[in-house]
């Protein structure tokens, strides 16, 4: 099963390593990690994406909890949440490929963001899923390059995360 | 204004440590002679940064204090390694000091450079890169905290040779508090009624408990509670002592090299009491077997992640042994539910049959020493009052099944790591912290030359440790595989070109004694622990080639399938 685990962590050095030197050490797989300080310049807010099955994730959350710099752990995938990826694509657009890429972009609720002659780059932020129909939906041979941020997550409503 | 230097051993001072092991080198030059220039914290300096961080790992064993090591940076680092992640397996309470090259060289590959934060930390409890002299008084201070509360163990202190030069004002916090740690102490009440229940209702209940008694200061109450339910009780290779082993209640130790009747009554009992272990693989056998049988299972921890990591708990309880034992202790005062006292006795029937079958008996050799024979007399000869210490293999399973451990604290071995050469380097910190206490180095021919060079550690210190050398000329737990598993090839299991132990000793300045007949065994050991009280001994006993470790659980079986020394 596919968690999204949050986690606030102190901002110091070396504790992003802490937390990916966890999972390879007890052999958990990442799918995605994103990090980055919050409003609170002493605190980091991590997103990892994870897959395990229930005692798998249990442990996961639990040897998380036992690290020094780790603040607080929460599996949003427990409750209702949010998640969003940001995708930067970088395709070949020439002839009528342009056209028919600015459409699919447009489907998708993305943008263009940078034109050459023959390239564009498409922002497009969503879940990590709707990422994935969007390269689908091209032609692989059009695609030159893909940036994917990992997911970020966030419970909806009264659901919050702090210190 | 003081140096940061001289705040650090400022700060051992402020934490009362007593030793510190070590090793000098470049980049901790500062550090040294800030130790110099005082006499409140003693430098007992090691032979080899492995074995300071064993010896300090030892002191901290043998009493309830933090064990400090301070090496260099580079290789000095790099050699505590192994002693770091010994005592993290263990859950031992360590703040390892390491000197590190200047600040503005790190990264550039400089003289004796290599990243320790890094290296150490899958080993470590926690670890730190001070930055700023500002900073390094309450580092030390976080460190000692986080090592001896918690589940122990160690914590690495990295300190660039700049920051030990740069000049600063010294402030020391007499408390800490850390937004990101803090353990639970108490256990939640109604998880220990629970339990309380599932207890006084099972039909054939068993506790099992391990270090985390010992590690927590619980044996006391272990030992009233578990008298006071009157159920049978086993404690694992690092709970050894947490219960008198000389009472009936005790069953003997668990797992790949315990009892007939611990095993089985793991196996079989409805209800598993479990403390301060984790159903390691060496203790439970094959998990998938363990599980097969239906039990109820509680568990008390103070480490959450403990808890239903091998096998599902039904009852866990997060909280400090003690506190929580203690409660418990109260809740039955107070209550009027007991165990059923003819139920128990059923179960301990069935328990007495399988104690009948006496797993442990050896046979004796005319002429030949049998190592369990030199365990047992050992235990003689120091009444069952010595502290004593093993290296891995054979001969640490015999001195866990043969001495029998009434007391916590007083059997010191690596359990998790299994790190053959902590033998010594442990003897010897006991010996400094328990001046006034016997300590047994119990070894064998392969595991004493692991860390055979602290022999001259020892002398400078005058430790009047006993080494007692199981000498069967094999490595003899591999031996004893490759008999068993590998159709008796015994592949680089002999230990050829031994040295002459006693001129070994004797070239180190102590007193060494060959032993190689079984009626002099006794005498021997005399002659080492009262004639030579205040020397260190090293006796050499020759010992059967063939011996072997029973009963015998293989690795990946299950508790039940045991190996006894008859079926051979």
């Amino acid at each position: 099963m596919r968690h999204i685990i949050s986690i606030l962590l102190e901002n110091e050095a070396g504790a992003l390593s802490r937390v990916a030197g966890l999972f390879s050490a007890r052999g958990y797989n990442i799918e995605t990690l994103t990090v980055a300080p919050t409003e609170d310049l002493s605190l980091s807010r991590l997103t990892i994406v994870t897959s395990g099955t229930d005692a798998v994730v249990e442990q996961i959350t639990k040897q998380l909890n036992k690290l020094i710099d780790v603040i607080k752990v929460v599996d949003l995938s427990e409750a209702a949440h949010i998640e969003r990826e940001l995708m930067l694509l970088k395709v070949r657009a020439t002839g009528k490929d342009r056209e028919e890429l600015k459409r699919l972009a447009d489907i998708f609720r993305g943008h263009i963001i940078d034109v050459t002659e023959s390239t564009y780059v498409i922002e497009l932020t969503a879940s990590g899923s709707k990422l994935d129909s969007f390269i689908q939906a091209i032609d692989a041979g059009l695609i030159l390059e893909t940036v994917r941020t990992g997911v970020s997550g966030i419970g909806r409503g009264e659901r919050i995360l702090k210190v | 204004m003081m140096t940061g230097a001289e705040i650090v051993i400022r700060c051992l001072q402020e934490e009362k440590v007593e030793y510190v092991f070590g090793y000098p080198g470049g980049a901790v030059l500062h550090m040294y002679d800030a130790l110099f220039k005082q006499d409140q914290v003693k430098h007992v300096l090691v032979r080899h940064e492995q074995a300071a961080v064993h010896a300090a790992d030892g002191l901290a064993r043998s009493t309830h204090k933090v064990g400090v090591a301070l090496v260099t940076s580079g290789p000095g680092a790099t050699n505590a390694v192994t002693g770091i992640a010994t005592a993290y397996m263990d859950s031992i309470p360590l703040v390892v000091i390491s000197g590190q090259v200047p600040s503005e060289y790190i990264g550039q590959d400089a003289f004796q450079e290599c990243d320790t934060v890094g290296i150490t930390r899958p080993c470590v409890k926690h670890n730190f890169l001070v930055k700023d002299v500002r900073d390094l008084a309450l580092t030390l201070k976080k460190a000692f905290f986080i090592a001896n509360s918690g589940r122990p163990g160690p914590v690495v202190v990295d300190i660039p040779k700049d920051i030990t030069a740069a000049k600063c004002k010294f402030e020391y916090p007499e408390t800490i508090q850390l937004r990101s740690y803090n353990p639970v102490v108490k256990g939640h009440l109604g998880q220990i009624k629970k339990a309380l229940h599932l207890l006084c209702e099972a039909k054939r209940p068993m506790v099992y408990s391990g270090g985390g008694v010992i590690l927590s200061n619980g044996a006391e109450e272990l030992t009233r509670l578990t008298r006071r339910l009157g159920f049978p009780i086993t404690n694992t290779l690092m709970g050894l002592g947490s219960y008198p082993a000389s009472d009936r209640q005790f069953l003997g130790m668990p797992g790949m090299h315990g009892t007939l009747e611990a095993n089985l009554a793991m196996q079989h009992c409805d209800v598993l009491l479990a403390i301060g272990a984790r159903f390691d693989d060496r203790v439970i056998g094959n998990p998938m077997n363990f599980t097969s049988i239906p039990r109820k299972i509680i568990h008390i921890d103070i480490d959450p992640s403990s808890i239903s990591k091998r096998v599902k708990v039904d009852v866990p309880i997060v909280g400090n042994v003690p506190d929580v034992l203690e409660e418990m202790l109260k809740l039955l005062e107070a209550g009027n539910a007991s165990p059923d006292a003819e139920v128990l006795a059923l179960w301990w029937k069935q328990i007495e049959e399988w104690r009948a079958k006496q797993c442990m008996k050896y046979r004796m050799k005319k002429n030949i020493i049998m190592p369990q024979y030199v365990i047992e007399k050992l235990y003689e000869v120091t009444g069952g009052k010595a502290i004593v210490t093993s290296d891995v293999g054979q001969h640490q399973m015999w001195a866990a099944q043969y001495y029998r451990f009434d007391e916590p604290r007083r059997w010191l071995n690596s359990g998790g790591l299994g790190t053959m050469g902590v033998g010594l380097p442990y003897a010897m910190g006991a010996s400094l912290a328990n001046p006034e206490m016997q300590v047994a180095c119990v070894t064998g021919e392969g595991s004493i030359q692991m860390c055979i060079q602290e022999l001259s550690t020892a002398k400078q210190f005058r430790l009047p440790i006993k080494i007692i050398n199981l000498n069967n000329r094999y490595l003899g737990m591999v031996r004893q595989w490759q008999e068993m598993f590998y159709g008796s090839r015994y592949s680089e299991s002999y230990m050829d070109s031994l040295p002459d132990f006693v001129k070994l000793a004797e070239a180190y300045g102590h007193v060494g004694i060959r032993v190689e007949k079984p009626e002099d065994v006794e005498a021997a050991l005399k002659k080492a622990f009262i004639d030579h009280k205040d020397d260190l001994v090293f006796i050499d006993f020759i010992t059967d080639q063939k011996a072997n470790v029973f009963p015998m659980v293989a690795a990946g079986k299950g508790l039940a399938d045991m190996i006894l020394a008859e079926d051979l």
